[in-house]
């Protein structure tokens, strides 16, 4: 499947407006069509219509699609209004999550959207005083995602270099073994390395983290690598190889700079991946490896749940990989679908 | 290198071999302990056959969980997929708006799952969260969305849908921007409606995208487990025990680690078979958009 990005791709018209199914999820659908209200006041239709900056000439003929221009614009406001409705119901939990973890104790139950901020939750998941060393789960993830990404692309780059350019016997099997641990149920390796580990010391090591989450980086950076290879024209590394360059050496002189960026995306991505795993550091590490995924869980532990500990952690342990998402949207599509969808 | 070039492309290839060999041999071990009544009070197991599989068939417990599962996956798959298409629908007529909530689209994705259930968790507290406050005007405010077994279901599903959502309206879109121009063009000077427009043209040559999606997010609710562990534990009762789930709790929290395993192995053979199925027909899909551009 290739999408070589032919912008344009005429106009699908407005009055997609009535996502169906937007209702009725998990108290989400009200709470969205009260915003759709606030949204549809807060925006003033005109910028569409007195040439809002126009892309690429992606909208064109939009009006004439949705017949006629009183009606495009109405549906147009629809649209705009569903589309603040979903991203609402996208945004509110984390917002909320700001708002419970800047509450002191004592106002969280009374109010909800009124209170005196504070940032004791934070001195308090940071300062590790409720005997949770967050921390120090905070560093345990960080280690153990870019030990994990750092073997990846150590073992990964040079196999999905030589899957694009050379078929050999057996290249493709290799590669599909390979992509089937992304729909590998995790805990069909993880139980028997439960066991295994305990008999070999790496139970609760950071060698045994950073080996078993191979299953979520390996995978992803040969993958989308390889695609990126695929598309590198081999004539470039010929032309480097007439010159006397050594295979290596056109490697790492002439194909690695080229997929650069890629080899960026990917690595963030993976980190991310790594980070975000919950399953492999709730089995195998107990204490002084475990990440932050299964730390954030023990502030609900306990006899009273302390939600506000639990917030401030939660976000705490999304920073890094929201940060990071951010760079690298431009790869995104790729890096998600495994190279099967470019962009 | 001085080694022969029909054997370097293998050369590149071994260290990640290795560690594929590191991967399987856990899995091979897997499958070997399903042999065994392998447990934490039997350190010295008797082999047992096909035992496991044959205790697990015939026990209700196993097929309560497979359907939990199958509805689990549907449902979530399906949700997304219809609302990350209308998202995807959405922002590509690119108003101001749009173009400014593109940009945050991927937030939910970036979240760990389980931490994405841990905010539900707070939010849908029936006495204190913020989700039964904010119903209350409705006369809604005392819904148990986590303590009945169909609340349950639903809010997991519904988590799965806040994290997973952007997943296909970002393939969806990247879909949309990549169609040709000309048969929208035509159809609009023939002066075609909206709909037939969509259903015609859009949803036919957008459908390979999706399909990826749909197979991605198909396979990965199949084998959900940080969603619900962190919501639900697979409560009430046995209303959102997945197979991911009574595997853990039968192979970590009791130690029955042959019959755990004998979960795991069941639904890998059930997301493999599933996976070859689909990867076919989109195959076929595939083709077929090819042809009709």
């Amino acid at each position: 499947m290739t999408g070589t990005g032919t912008e344009g791709g005429g106009d699908r018209g407005a009055g997609t407006g009535r996502t169906r199914g937007r209702d009725g999820r998990a108290g989400e659908g009200r709470e969205g069509g009260r915003d759709q209200v606030a949204g549809g006041r807060r925006k003033r239709g005109r910028d569409r219509v007195v040439g809002g900056r126009r892309k690429r000439g992606r909208d064109r003929d939009r009006d004439r699609v949705a017949g006629g221009r009183g009606a495009g614009r109405v549906w147009g406001w629809l649209a705009d209004a569903a589309l603040i409705g979903y991203f609402v119901f996208a945004l509110f939990p984390i917002a909320w999550m700001l708002i419970l973890s800047l509450k002191p104790a004592d106002q969280l139950f009374s109010t909800y959207f009124s209170f005196t901020p504070t940032l004791g939750s934070y001195r308090t998941v940071l300062g590790d005083s409720e005997g949770i060393p967050f921390v120090r789960f905070f560093v345990n993830s960080l280690v153990v995602s870019v030990g994990a990404v750092a073997l990846s692309l150590l073992v990964g780059l040079p196999a999905a270099y030589a899957s694009a350019r050379h078929r050999f016997k057996g290249s493709e099997n290799l590669m599909f073994t390979l992509l089937s641990f992304r729909f590998a149920p995790e805990l069909t390796v993880i139980i028997p390395l439960f066991v295994l580990y305990q008999k070999l010391g790496l139970f609760d090591t950071y060698v045994g983290m950073i080996w078993v989450l191979q299953l979520v980086t390996l995978p992803l950076i040969v993958w989308i690598m390889r695609s990126y290879f695929a598309d590198l024209s081999p004539e470039l590394e010929q032309a480097a190889l007439l010159d006397g360059y050594s295979r290596t050496q056109a490697f790492f002189k002439v194909a690695l700079p080229l997929v650069k960026p890629g080899v960026a995306a990917v690595s963030l991505l993976a980190f991310i991946f790594a980070w975000n795993n919950f399953v492999f550091p709730l089995i195998l590490t107990s204490s002084e490896a475990q990440t932050v995924t299964v730390g954030a869980l023990s502030f609900l532990g306990g006899d009273r749940p302390k939600y506000n500990l639990t917030a401030a952690a939660a976000l705490v342990s999304v920073v890094p990989p929201l940060l990071l998402a951010l760079t690298i949207q431009r790869y995104l599509v790729r890096g998600l679908s495994f190279g099967a969808v470019k962009s | 290198m001085g080694v022969r070039p029909a054997l370097r492309p293998y050369l590149l290839i071994v260290p990640a071999l290795l560690l594929t060999c590191g991967i399987l041999y856990p899995f091979g071990l897997g499958l070997y302990y399903t042999l065994f009544d392998f447990s934490a009070s039997r350190p010295r197991p008797d082999l047992v056959g096909f035992d496991n599989y044959r205790a697990m068939f015939g026990d209700g417990a196993f097929w309560d969980s497979a359907w939990v599962t199958v509805l689990y996956a549907v449902g979530a798959a399906a949700t997304e997929t219809v609302l990350g298409v209308s998202v995807a629908l959405l922002l590509h007529r690119s108003s101001w708006v749009g173009r400014v909530l593109e940009k945050i689209l991927i937030l939910p994705l970036m979240i760990a799952p389980v931490i994405a259930a841990i905010m539900w968790k707070l939010m849908l507290q029936p006495s204190v969260g913020v989700v039964n406050h904010l119903l209350r005007p409705f006369g809604l405010g005392g819904v148990q969305w986590t303590d009945t077994p169909a609340g349950a279901l639903l809010s997991s599903i519904a988590v799965d849908v806040w994290v997973y959502t952007p997943f296909v309206a970002i393939l969806a879109l990247a879909g949309l921007r990549s169609l040709p121009a000309s048969p929208f063009e035509a159809a609009a000077v023939d002066g075609a409606g909206w709909w037939y427009t969509f259903r015609r043209l859009t949803l036919p040559m957008l459908w390979p995208y999706v399909l990826v999606a749909v197979i991605f997010r198909f396979m990965d609710s199949l084998k959900v487990f940080d969603i619900i562990y962190a919501l639900t534990e697979g409560g009430p009762g046995d209303s959102t025990m997945v197979l991911q789930i009574r595997a853990y709790l039968e192979a970590i929290r009791f130690q029955r680690y042959s019959f755990g395993i004998s979960y795991t192995i069941v639904l890998w053979a059930v997301v493999y078979l599933a996976a070859m199925v689909l990867v076919r027909h989109l195959g076929r899909v595939q083709r077929k958009a090819a042809e009709a551009r």
